[in-house]
This record gives C-alpha cells, structure tokens and sequence, in this order.
C-alpha cells in the first residue's frame, strides 16, 4: 500500500492538537455548565486585604534608592580589596602596588561622581 | 432503573451506577481533598491554625495545606478569632471576593459567638449573622485536632452535595446570592446588626 509519508506527521498533529484542546474544551464546558459566573462590584474589585482600593495601580515609583546600592558597593569592594593589600604590602613588588592604587583610584572616582551628585547629603 | 433490578444485578457481581452519580463522584471528591484555605487570622485562634498546618498535626494529609494570601484562589475562609465589629466589613468583603463554592469555618467561641467578649460593645456576636458557616468550632481556642475534625466534618458534608436537583448546594444555584451585603457602621452599631437571609435571632418558645 502506498502512502505519502507525511501522512503521519498529519496524525501525529491531530492528535497532538486534540491532546492540547479537548482538556481544555471540557474544562470550559463544565465551567459554564456547572460553574455558575456570578460576578459583582465586591468580587471583581481590587484585593488589598479586604480594605477598599485606594488611588490607582499605575504610578511611578522613585528609583532613588540604586544610588545607596551604588555607593555601598564602592564601599564594600574598596574594604575587600584594601585589607589584603595592606597586610601583603611589604612584600608586594612596585608593579603590584601601582596596579592596585589605579583600583583604589578607580573606586575613588566612583566615590567623587557620587560626591559631585549630592548623593552624599541625605535628604 | 429499577431498585429490584439492579439488586438483583449486584447479586450476580453485575454494578450499575448513574450517570449523575459518576459525575458527582468526581466532582465531590476533586473539591473536597483540595480545600485551599485563606491565610487570614483574627486573633489567638489562628495560632492554632499555624500549629494545625504543621508538621506535628499535617493538614497536608487532607489535601489543605496550600494557605492561599489571595481570597481568589481561596475555597474556605477559617475565620479564626475575634471578630471585631470595626473588622466585620472586611471579613464579609473578603468572603465576597471568594470564588465559588466556597465555605466557612468559624473556630473558636469567639467567632461563633462572641466568646468572652460577648458582653462587649465592640464584638460581633458570631461571624454567622453575615455570612454562611459550614462548620462551627467551639473552644477557646479550639486544638488543632478540633480544626481537623471541623476540616472532615466539611468534607462529608461536601461529599453529600448533590449536582442537580432541588436540593443542590447554593454555589449551583442560579438565583442565590453571590455576594452579601456589607455592614455599614451605624450610629450606635453595625447596620444592619445581622442579615436576615442567613440568620435570625432565636426565638423564644414557651410552653
């Protein structure tokens, strides 16, 4: 018997289809056989803990707080990278401490951006 | 069909079941071994209910371990404590915005009655004069093993619903209410003191 042997990729596809809907159509069917919708101003309200909804979802939140996050890791990187440095100090060659004053600069700079900002100055 | 006949049948190793009973067969014991219960507690009765969703006494063994913040995916509400009347409306607006069918435990005297605080003029007098309880609990508080009596008791009676008929549960029924009216706060008190469609005083009969 000759068939075209896309034949069963079609059934394979039926069948893959019917898998996905059939489920899907008799949850839907049993839904609006035998789960009455019965909708209300109370139900389809905004939850917030049983208390009315006050103003709207949609505002803008102030992202301020990147900054703190941003100076704390200026801090914290400087206090990891500082302490071994200065315990192996004496037996560091010069190539090591330059490269590690150029870090130490670099972080510095982070620390005179954020200076420059006026981040430093809590509000 | 007919009872002789299907007796008959039986006795020949031979079961017939309806239709409508297969249905609700699956359809009881889907909902009643996954009760999601609403995380909500008043007062000193919903540390119990902590104490009851532990490891000591398991309410996973009864499929209601999944405490749901949200009521929307909430099918019962335990309400486990003190319900103040500055807290009623909340309670019963909570219970609205449960999907259907969904049940009530009230645990504890005080959620059943007022409890000690009875004679308070801040206290509701029983969370059933607002909305529908399935399941009472007394104690005060109650043990956990009184909340998983109340959670089976719930069960069986969520195995007896039926799907059709006169006597179908109300989150079948077409015209029964979805939601219940809101106490308002009154003058002196909570209006209205009660809803008349799930509860009336009792009234006293002489004889």
């Amino acid at each position: 018997m000759d068939y075209n042997p896309y034949t069963f990729l079609a059934v394979f596809f039926l069948v893959a289809v019917g898998f996905a809907l059939v489920p899907l159509g008799l949850a839907r069917f049993w839904a609006r056989k035998m789960s009455l919708a019965k909708p209300g101003e109370q139900k389809n309200a905004i939850y917030e803990c049983g208390l009315e909804a006050k103003g709207h979802a949609p505002i803008q939140f102030k992202s301020e707080y990147y900054l703190y996050a941003i100076i704390f890791l200026v801090f914290d990187v400087e206090i990891l990278f500082l302490l071994p440095f200065a315990v192996a100090f004496l037996e560091l060659p010069i190539g090591a401490s330059i490269a590690m004053l150029v870090f130490v600069l670099l972080v510095v700079e982070g620390l005179a951006w954020a200076w420059m900002k006026g981040i430093l100055d809590f509000k | 069909m007919d009872e002789g006949l299907r007796s008959e049948l039986s006795k020949q190793g031979i079961f017939t079941v309806k239709m409508q009973q297969i249905l609700e067969w699956g359809y009881n014991s889907s909902r009643k071994n996954s009760i999601w219960p609403l995380q909500f507690g008043l007062a000193c009765c919903a540390i119990e209910m902590i104490a009851t969703s532990m490891a000591r006494y398991d309410l996973a063994r009864f499929g209601a371990e999944v405490f749901r913040p949200s009521p929307r995916q909430a099918d019962l509400m335990i309400v486990a404590g003190t319900v103040t009347k500055k807290m009623a409306p909340q309670v019963v607006r909570l219970f609205n915005q449960m999907p259907e069918p969904k049940y009530v435990i009230a645990m504890g005297a005080c959620a059943i009655s007022g409890g000690p605080f009875k004679q308070g003029y801040n206290v509701l007098k029983g969370i059933d004069r607002f909305i529908p309880v399935d399941v009472h609990i007394p104690g005060c508080p109650p043990r956990p093993e009184a909340l998983l009596h109340a959670f089976m008791t719930l069960q069986r009676q969520i195995d007896q619903d039926t799907l059709f008929g006169a006597n179908k549960p109300r989150h079948l029924d077409k015209d029964a209410l979805g939601e219940f009216p809101l106490p308002q706060f009154g003058e002196h008190d909570i209006e209205p003191p009660y809803n008349k469609e799930v509860w009336e005083p009792p009234k006293m009969v002489r004889e």
